[in-house]
């Protein structure tokens, strides 16, 4: 079978292509689907790709099956994914929920709408909280928030190898203006680059004869007891707590002398890179700070940060009304730094937003 | 203690037994149905077992086949993924009335009408029996349950559904459907076979009611457990094949 990618290729894509191209280059197998925007064209791209390479894809009923027959697929032994958005995440819910109990390892790319309900079809990052702990669970998944289409490439790539190298419920977090922008990127074959890809097991269908030469799969989802379920948390907590160091990705700049650093995640990194360089060129020690994953959040490395920069301020810029400064707040409890915020649910935030409110703050 | 174990279907995993559903419960009778089926087609290490929420459930460790769990409803999507994923399988949905016809009927309905050759097997037991004996999409006219406690009123709740019906209707050609009783043990055990059968073959969506007893949320006596399922089951929900690609249906 001809590769999809061979060597390097420059590319200028929609964010919703890429993904379609990284998942492939990822040795994605099957997608499972339901409309929703602004996810649509990473299913249109796809089911264009897919039969050239033997790649599958089915359109679901709605997204609770695309989320349940992804973790079926999964369990047969195949890379599965969906994407979704808004109230259809909402909807994943519960399959996100299942996989984080069942320690499945199913992918979803996240291309977040404006919230709550049916919202806006076009941009937002209100869908923080849902995706790194939505369900009844303990938020036990990987969540990537990408910020540049490279980095959409990337970390799609990067996600099928996250969730299965670990076994955890992995998420790349984009939005509508990352989905539908069109940027140049460099898109590659990962083997090529010495980029492992890690191998799909199954869980049930295993090879071998049952009673002969090994015993049945039995994978349970429901408990009888109290205790048991206990046991079974604390060993998914154990486990996460055990990668989470391998996982955890963020990006620092400027620091180290920072008397502000601005904290953000996704597009919004960019209108803040840009603040933080301009701020930097008026005489203003600001420093940047982006989260990478989520979840895992990287804690000690923001602390890390406030300590050596002796920053009295954080500036939290999102388009959500407080949901990463809420994270912000419980993983770095305890520091006395101020945390403000510039929370603008659902509405894009440009570099000279971040400026003027650092201007305001200092 | 006797040392003797009663015999058992190859495919059932002895270390669960004995099981745990109720005395006088039916799930029993069709998973030892189902159990030798799989026997006699000699297909227990290809076949994935998948069961739902509700008294389904407790069938999660019931067969020395893999197996494995999800939510409530949610069976039908998670057999259609495996089975995309990997058609060499032989994906087995195991659910109720509740799971199937209520919560799940979305999943149901369209697996149906795409053909998905994945093979379902649903007790009608005309009530949600895990969760305390409440209305369920099978009720009977005039039946009390926990939820319609001075009976189904078909005026306020509808007319119970006849799922096998409705999904004969649905399917195209290559389905099986049928409607089988656990007081008809031989027949119901071909109905499940020729369900199993059909998603080797690749002919399309395979799906079997089993009309089956409930006599702790019934309330009922073994006589009366008996007369209910026969007497008046049976009489609602017509018992046979409703479509076959393996000729004339049996009635």
């Amino acid at each position: 079978m001809e590769k999809p990618i061979t060597g390097t290729m420059k590319a200028f894509m929609t964010g919703n292509e890429i993904v379609a191209w990284a998942a492939l280059a990822a040795q994605a197998d099957i997608m499972f689907g339901y409309p929703i925007t602004p996810q649509n064209e990473i299913m249109h791209y796809w089911t264009r790709l897919a039969p050239k390479y033997k790649r599958e894809f089915l359109q679901t009923e709605d997204e609770i099956s695309a989320g349940f027959t992804v973790c079926g697929a999964v369990q047969a032994g195949r890379k599965a994914f969906t994407a979704t958005a808004g109230p259809g995440n909402v909807l994943m819910q519960e399959p996100f929920g299942m996989a984080e109990a069942m320690r499945l390892p199913i992918v979803a790319v996240i291309q977040q709408r404006g919230g709550p309900s049916s919202g806006t079809v076009v941009y937002s990052q209100q869908e923080v909280t849902l995706t790194t702990y939505g369900g009844n669970g303990e938020g036990h998944r990987i969540v990537y928030s990408t910020s540049t289409h490279q980095e959409i490439f990337d970390y799609v790539i990067k996600a099928f190898n996250t969730a299965w190298k670990y076994r955890f419920p992995t998420f790349v977090m984009g939005d509508g203006y990352q989905a539908k922008m069109r940027e140049p990127l460099e898109i590659y074959d990962p083997e090529e680059r010495g980029l492992a890809i890690e191998p799909a097991r199954p869980l049930v269908g295993l090879p071998g004869s049952i009673g002969v030469d090994r015993e049945p799969a039995h994978l349970c989802n429901i408990y009888s007891l109290e205790e048991e379920l206990y046991e079974v948390v604390l060993e998914l907590d154990r486990a996460y707590q055990e990668i989470a160091p391998q996982v955890v990705e963020y990006e620092e700049k400027m620091c180290d002398d920072a008397e502000i650093i601005v904290l953000s995640h996704g597009v919004v990194s960019r209108a803040a890179d840009d603040a933080v360089k301009t701020l930097r060129e008026k005489g203003i020690n600001a420093g940047y700070f982006r989260h990478i994953t989520l979840r895992p959040f990287p804690a000690q490395q923001l602390r890390d940060a406030i300590k050596k920069s002796g920053a009295r301020k954080i500036l939290v810029a999102e388009s959500s009304y407080g949901q990463l400064m809420r994270l912000v707040r419980q993983e770095i409890y305890g520091e006395t730094v101020e945390i403000c915020g510039l929370l603008k649910p659902g509405v894009g935030i440009v570099d000279h937003d971040i400026f003027d409110k650092v201007k305001e703050l200092l | 203690m006797s040392a003797v174990q009663p015999a058992m279907p190859k495919s059932w995993y002895a270390p669960s037994k004995p099981h745990k559903f109720c005395p006088g419960c039916g799930h029993g009778i069709v998973l030892k149905a189902l159990g030798e089926a799989i026997d006699e087609l000699n297909i227990q290490n290809q076949t994935v077992f998948g069961c739902d929420i509700g008294c389904s459930l407790l069938s999660w460790n019931f067969f020395a086949v893999d197996s494995t769990q999800t939510h409530h409803g949610r069976t039908t999507p998670v057999m259609v993924g495996m089975k995309r994923a990997n058609p060499e399988l032989i994906c087995v949905g195991y659910m109720g009335d509740g799971g199937g016809y209520s919560i799940g009927s979305q999943h149901l309905v369209n697996s149906a009408i795409r053909n998905e050759k994945v093979t379902l097997i649903l007790v009608n037991n005309t009530n949600y029996a895990m969760t305390g004996g409440q209305l369920a999409p099978t009720t009977l006219p005039g039946q009390k349950t926990e939820t319609t406690p001075y009976g189904r009123d078909v005026e306020k709740q509808g007319y119970p559904t006849r799922g096998p019906e409705m999904i004969a209707t649905i399917t195209p050609d290559g389905a099986y459907v049928a409607r089988a009783t656990v007081s008809k043990f031989r027949q119901m055990k071909t109905f499940i076979k020729r369900a199993l059968q059909n998603q080797m073959e690749g002919n399309g969506f395979s799906f079997v009611e089993c009309l089956s007893t409930c006599p702790t949320n019934w309330r009922t006596n073994p006589q009366q457990t008996w007369d209910f399922l026969e007497d008046q089951m049976e009489s609602y929900f017509a018992v046979g094949e409703i479509k076959s690609p393996f000729g004339k249906g049996e009635k």
